[in-house]
């Protein structure tokens, strides 16, 4: 079982962690295909937590299709993430090391060139909405 | 489903001051409400009315849809802990088990025998002996094993170390996923409450100051920051909840239904704790309305 932790500095939503932790215990292989997450109860008694908050965290990783619900029996992983979906985005990386290359060439520094990766993410993150 | 609590223009006055005045609050069941306010805003005399052990001077009060205090089955629903935790001294824990018993119909001896067990405390030893952390979980052990549809806690974590804190809010939080227990809670403690609460309410002064889910509250509230201007240059339709201005810069909380248009200005979220301090400090005299924004009853 995997178990959960809270950064209540981070600034990002507590389910949001949930769902974060998840799906980089799914990228490491902490968890696969059949695996069952913790129940409500049980994450809760380890972080202290609203249980509203876990069930919002479990029923967004239901909607990502990364797992299921079965009542009365529990949440488990339907699909395995490993290393290679990152490796399969590979051209991308390749494109952003292309762009960080130029933005460090036209004299970006190293924090405007974070605040202005942050800005786009979000700002097009809004967009999507 | 009926309101946890469901307050029209309530106040209640001590002589001439005003404890609570002009009190509106309509909170949907199901929730863990946190309720914050600097010390005399009035937490204590809110809570105390939800449970019947005051009575309004003006305006009203149902919790769970009947009058707090008005009989055995109102009595029933409600969970009550006061602030400090207090306990009977002289009484074992399994003295206040059997007082439990005794003075509550929905008692739940196993449940109550259960909890103290787990938390590995012996039913023979007298109130008075245990630690701050143990006398806690006692009585929200008192409180829980009634079964009441909402809690009702008075800073009951304040006086306790960081890990009685967390050992409390984990018992708190099983009885809610449990139970489906409502729960209003008071604390100073803005980092417990934002791990624990889905909705809040920030009193001042004797009023309500803001009104809503958390989440919804954290989604409408932006901080701008900009270039040296007045509150009115902002987009039209955007709220100015604080401003503060150094001789080059300024710094707004806004807030805005809709999301923040882009312009000259650096946008970001609000954290809890700067929400929560902001409509604190945010006296009467300030600008924009003073009305307590309700967001549900916005939509």
């Amino acid at each position: 079982m995997i178990e959960f932790r809270l950064d209540p500095r981070s600034g990002v939503a507590a389910y949001l962690q949930i769902v974060q932790q998840v799906r980089q215990a799914l990228l490491l292989g902490m968890l696969a295909e059949g695996d069952r997450l913790p129940t409500v109860k049980q994450v809760v008694g380890m972080v202290a937590i609203n249980p509203n908050t876990v069930l919002k965290a479990y029923r967004e990783l239901e909607m990502a299709g990364l797992v299921v619900a079965k009542p009365g029996a529990g949440t488990f992983v339907t699909k395995t993430l490993t290393q290679s979906s990152i490796t399969e985005h590979e051209p991308l990386r390749r494109e952003l090391e292309a762009w960080l290359a130029k933005a460090r060439a036209a004299g970006l520094t190293e924090a405007e060139l974070d605040a202005l990766i942050r800005a786009t993410v979000r700002d097009t993150a809004d967009e999507e909405k | 489903m009926t309101a946890i609590v469901e307050a029209h223009a309530l106040g209640k006055r001590f002589g001439a001051r005003w404890a609570l005045a002009d009190c509106t609050l309509n909170i949907p069941p199901g929730h863990v409400v946190g309720l914050v306010g600097p010390n005399g805003a009035g937490k204590s005399t809110l809570l105390k009315l939800a449970c019947g052990l005051l009575t309004p001077t003006s305006g009203s009060i149902t919790v769970l849809g009947g009058r707090p205090g008005s009989g055995r089955e109102q009595i029933a629903k409600v969970g009550y802990l006061a602030q400090d935790a207090p306990v009977e001294p002289a009484l074992s824990i399994a003295d206040h088990l059997r007082l439990g018993a005794h003075l509550n119909p929905r008692w739940d001896k196993a449940l109550a025998s259960a909890r103290i067990a787990s938390l590995g405390l012996d039913p023979k030893q007298k109130a008075g002996k245990l630690s701050g952390g143990q006398r806690a979980q006692l009585a929200l052990t008192m409180a829980t094993s009634k079964h009441p549809q909402v809690l009702i806690l008075d800073e009951p974590v304040a006086s306790l170390d960081p890990l009685a804190r967390r050992d409390f809010l984990k018992l708190l939080m099983d009885t809610v996923a449990e139970h489906g227990t409502s729960v209003i809670l008071s604390s100073h403690l803005i980092s417990d409450l934002e791990r624990v609460c889905d909705y809040l309410v920030v009193l001042a002064a004797a009023q309500v100051r803001l009104v809503g889910e958390v989440e919804e509250l954290t989604a409408v509230h932006r901080w701008i920051t900009c270039t040296r201007r007045d509150a009115d240059t902002l987009p039209a339709g955007v709220e100015v909840v604080s401003a503060k201005h150094t001789d080059r810069q300024s710094t707004f909380m806004v807030r805005s239904d809709t999301p923040m248009p882009p312009g000259d200005w650096v946008s970001e979220p609000v954290g809890l704790e700067d929400l929560v301090l902001t409509y604190m400090e945010r006296g009467p005299a300030s600008a924009g309305p003073l009305a307590p924004r309700n967001v549900e009853s916005a939509r």
